[in-house]
């Protein structure tokens, strides 16, 4: 079988909901829900059941208002969140043949220095704002088990030069940098291992229209160069236009719609992307 | 109102619970174990760890030397050795060689240990990660997940800051491939002494309330670079003004009349037995020694 | 003869151990342990919270040994106390059986039972009474026989001060405070085992009850006044002796059998704490919220602080250093932290030097990289 038909990371029937519940809504009636909490005892059922592949070298977009459940799928993805239930197998860590969210948390650091890079909206999150930015990507690159100084320098100034930021602040602690460019320290940072994954989550969101532009551009580019996977969740369905080859959207922490970006945009079935596509117009 | 302590100041119970603790500590080395540290007669910082392991191992046997910075008679040496032989009645010596129990802080001796003796070390922050996380809820996982970026990351940033690592005591080792520990502030220069020691190191940390371990013939290497390598600290020619020594931590010292640097032995014991050493005959005594205690 | 080391440090030590007693003595008067016990009230009741020890001649020593300074009056009753093997443990001490006292609610104006005011000093003037400069014992004797005999008059009071209701209990009657659970579990004893984090709530408390005055009063000032949004009220502070009982050690836990020892005086206090409460259908309510705290002896600002911080301590998700389970639990503590900040003053010369070495290093590699340079 070729090599670009298997994907590279497949989830099953993700779920995360948040309290323990309750009998009114473990019954998995239709209706148990509003929005996605339950009423009696205000459980929330953040994902449920979400299942999708990523194939190699594409851009999967995940799209959704608020609350929808996309950005706790991706923590969950990125091991932040400990998963209700469902599975996950990337085909480059053990073959694809062991189902991620089982492992230990001392596998899952493994899983997720070496096989994944994470952009977070926040910075803060991503990055350890009081250290240098090299320093900032030398952490992932030691946490992948590099120890030689000399490289991990190279490979940083590489990154960082990469992301236009100038050589003479690379030991500047990204406190000091603007929005956009704790941004791109940031996509430096992850993607400093060589991850074959990619997440990027309302990467663009907060920032000024014209710096938004230079950061998509940005991961357009890195993208065709490093030939990686990406998944990115926005709310924006522009972003989701410019960047995304599938498309999958959210609502109340359900999929209701997903397949390839142009089609969704052209024939939106479910009555909320209509209304998303109608408002992009 | 006549009230006598126990032996060794602690009741049985209490120093039984410390060595439970010890020897799991001796079981996985390198492994902070948490302990119900005491209060004890001596302030908190000021060595309770390492006088609360020192206190449940000892017997009427053993034969006690402790040292600070050291010097055998340092004023807080001198009142922790007070206080044992006080509760105890042990045999308190200065000669390194002759004890069986060896309590020190920041210094491991010159001569090398034996397999019959134990030192312990006092421990002012038992955690190497505590400057890169200050929540301990948050460390112990990090050690739980062997994940140690957080202490190459510190060393890494001390490089790009100073163009060397810039650690001064305290310096982070791996012990038996698996725990980051923190060796106590010895000088870096005796960190390759713990290396496949002889001897048992424990350490204790009284305030923060643990207590680890080097078992004997335990690896322990110090946290370093492929290309940037552990170094101690350097002396440069210089040796100890009264017994000559070369390759052991010297202590710096101004001469107020001339302004010079001197250099002379840090451990004092090893100073006096190398003069007694090289000269049995002669009948000076010494009084500068004492000078360099308090 | 060959060299040997001179006993500077020993010698040291001695003189300034004479010279340490010569300052207690000089004024050639001594202090009796038992003024101390008589006049020092507000001391000893200090040190015994501090030190979580309960005896007012030992602290008295204490005190005495330690020239009045609380501090290391509890540091040495501390060290006392781990000496002390643990021969018996109490019958459970319910806070009901008090015998009362002092007791206020600034929750309600009529509480049942009547706010009773006792000894305090919250509404005394403060200004110095000088006429205390020539108070003699024979003052002391006269005065106290006119308040005996004015007491004597007036007659017995009708308040059973044996069995004081609690305000909570009303409130909780009327659903206004959340019905909990008796808690049976074992407390975990912070000075049998080492503080694991998110800590238990018997944990917490302990550390709260030893802690330093001064530290505990900070931290719920903090809370208060901004770093933490509590406006708490004070439901109950109550005063008062509280019976203490063990087991007969070679019968069964019949509290028939049970050995009276003694009484303890403890402040105890419970702070109401409004908080909103999601209810069903996202419907949201007020409800109370309680903070628990109590310490031997009348302390009662270090208490009421305690109450603030057991409930501000009570959150997953802090949002301030007051609601840091780490950062005041670890830091409040007068012997560790009075501790770790004069050990300071011992020598580090060795770490000092290394830290030298280290300074020089970088200096030398900057240099020789400007020599580089300059090539």
């Amino acid at each position: 079988m070729n090599e670009q038909d298997t994907p590279i990371l497949s989830i099953n029937n993700l779920s995360k909901q948040f309290g323990p519940g309750c009998a009114h809504c473990r019954t998995g009636e239709a209706d148990r829900l509003i929005k996605n909490y339950c009423p009696k005892c205000g459980a929330v059922y953040a994902c449920q059941q979400i299942s999708f592949d990523l194939y190699p070298g594409e851009v999967f977009g995940i799209v959704g208002e608020s609350g929808s459940g996309k950005s706790t799928l991706m923590q969950c993805l990125y091991f932040d969140q400990e998963v209700s239930g469902g599975e996950a197998y990337i085909r480059t860590y053990k073959n694809g043949k062991v189902n991620l969210f089982g492992e230990s948390s001392q596998q899952k650091r493994y899983i997720r220095n070496h096989q994944m890079g994470k952009v977070y909206q926040n910075p803060i999150l991503g990055l350890r704002m009081g250290f240098s930015s090299i320093g900032n990507i030398a952490e992932k690159l030691i946490a992948a088990g590099s120890r030689d100084v000399g490289s991990m320098e190279a490979r940083g100034r590489e990154l960082l030069e990469h992301v236009n930021i100038p050589s003479r602040r690379m030991k500047e602690p990204p406190k000091n940098f603007s929005g956009g460019m704790q941004q791109r320290v940031q996509i430096a940072k992850a993607l400093s291992n060589n991850p074959p994954i990619l997440l990027l989550d309302e990467v663009t969101t907060g920032l000024d229209l014209s710096v938004q532009a230079s950061v998509l551009d940005l991961i357009k580019q890195l993208q065709r160069e490093l030939n990686i996977s990406i998944i990115i969740v926005s709310h924006d369905l522009g972003v989701i236009r410019m960047l995304a080859d599938r498309t999958m959207v959210m609502l109340d922490g359900k999929v209701i719609e997903y397949g390839l970006t142009d089609q969704i945009l052209e024939d939106p079935q479910h009555r909320y992307t209509q209304q998303l596509v109608h408002s992009l117009l | 109102m006549n009230i006598a302590y126990n032996f060794a100041f602690f009741d049985e119970g209490s120093k039984r619970e410390i060595r439970r603790a010890t020897l799991k500590a001796i079981a996985i080395p390198g492994y902070q174990v948490p302990f119900a540290s005491r209060e004890m007669p001596i302030a908190r910082g000021w060595g309770t760890g390492g006088l609360q392991l020192t206190l449940s191992l000892i017997g009427k046997n053993d034969i006690l030397k402790v040292i600070d910075q050291g010097a055998d008679e340092s004023v807080n040496a001198v009142n922790i050795k007070k206080l044992v032989a006080k509760t105890t009645g042990v045999k308190t010596v200065d000669d390194t060689a002759e004890a069986t129990l060896i309590q020190s802080r920041h210094r491991i001796p010159e001569i090398p240990l034996h397999e019959h003796q134990i030192l312990v070390l006092q421990v002012p922050l038992p955690e190497p990660l505590r400057y890169f996380e200050p929540s301990e809820f948050i460390t112990k996982h990090l050690h739980a997940e062997k994940e140690y970026s957080g202490s190459w990351l510190m060393l890494f940033e001390q490089i790009m800051k100073y163009g060397n690592m810039s650690t001064d005591a305290d310096h982070p080792v791996m012990v038996h491939d698996r725990y980051v520990m923190a060796p106590s502030p010895i000088p870096r220069f005796d960190n390759p002494k713990m290396d496949h020691s002889d001897a048992l190191i424990l350490l204790g940390a009284g305030r923060e309330k643990k207590v680890y371990a080097v078992p004997p013939y335990t690896k322990v290497v110090s946290l370093a670079f492929d290309d940037y390598s552990f170094e101690v600290e350097r002396f440069e020619g210089a040796c100890c003004r009264l017994c000559g020594a070369e390759d052991v931590f010297l202590d710096e010292l101004i001469q107020e009349e001339t302004g010079e640097t001197l250099h002379q032995c840090n451990d004092t014991s090893y100073c006096i037995s190398r003069l007694n050493e090289g000269s049995a005959s002669t009948t000076r005594t010494a009084a500068k020694i004492g000078g360099v205690a308090e | 003869m060959g060299y040997v080391a001179v006993k500077g440090g020993t010698q040291a030590i001695e003189e300034s151990i004479q010279r340490l007693k010569y300052e207690r003595v000089k004024k050639g008067k001594v202090m009796e342990v038992d003024s101390i016990v008589c006049g020092m009230r507000g001391l000893i009741d200090q040190v015994m919270s501090e030190s979580s020890l309960y005896s007012e001649t030992l602290a008295a020593i204490a005190i005495k040994q330690a020239e009045g300074n609380p501090e290391e009056a509890v540091f040495l009753m501390r060290a006392y106390r781990s000496t002390l093997p643990r021969k018996h443990y109490s019958r459970t001490v319910l806070s009901d059986d008090m015998r009362v006292e002092r007791r206020i609610s600034a929750s309600f104006k009529d509480i049942p039972g009547g706010q009773i005011l006792g000894a305090t000093t919250d509404f005394i003037h403060r200004l110095i009474d000088f006429d205390l400069m020539d108070e003699t014992e024979e003052d002391a004797k006269q005065w106290l026989h006119a308040f005996e005999c004015q007491v004597e008059e007036e007659g017995p009071d009708k308040t059973d001060l044996n069995k004081l209701p609690k305000v909570l209990d009303y409130l909780r009657a009327e659903g206004l405070i959340s019905e909990c659970q008796e808690d049976d579990e074992e407390p975990e004893d912070v000075t049998r085992t080492s503080l694991n984090f998110p800590a238990s709530r018997s944990e917490r408390l302990q550390v709260l009850t030893r802690g330093q005055t001064g530290a505990v009063t900070a931290f719920a000032y903090a809370v208060i006044r901004g770093y933490g949004q509590l406006h708490p009220t004070v439901g109950e502070l109550r005063i008062g002796d509280l019976p203490v009982c063990i087991d007969n050690p070679i019968g069964d836990s019949d509290p028939d059998d049970a050995y009276y020892i003694g009484e303890i005086k403890v402040t105890e206090v419970e702070m109401l704490i409004p908080v909103t409460i999601e209810k069903e259908h996202g419907r949201k309510e007020i409800e109370f919220d309680i903070g628990y705290g109590i310490c031997y002896g009348q302390n009662e600002t270090k208490a009421i602080a305690m109450g603030i911080l057991d409930n501000s301590l009570n959150t997953d998700h802090p949002e301030f250093p007051s609601q840091d389970q780490e950062f005041v639990l670890f830091h409040i503590d007068s012997v560790e932290a009075t501790g770790f900040v004069s050990h300071l003053k011992m020598p580090h010369y060795v770490t000092f030097q290394s830290k030298l070495d280290s300074v020089r290093k970088t200096r030398r590699n900057r240099n020789e990289e400007r020599e580089g340079e300059n090539r």
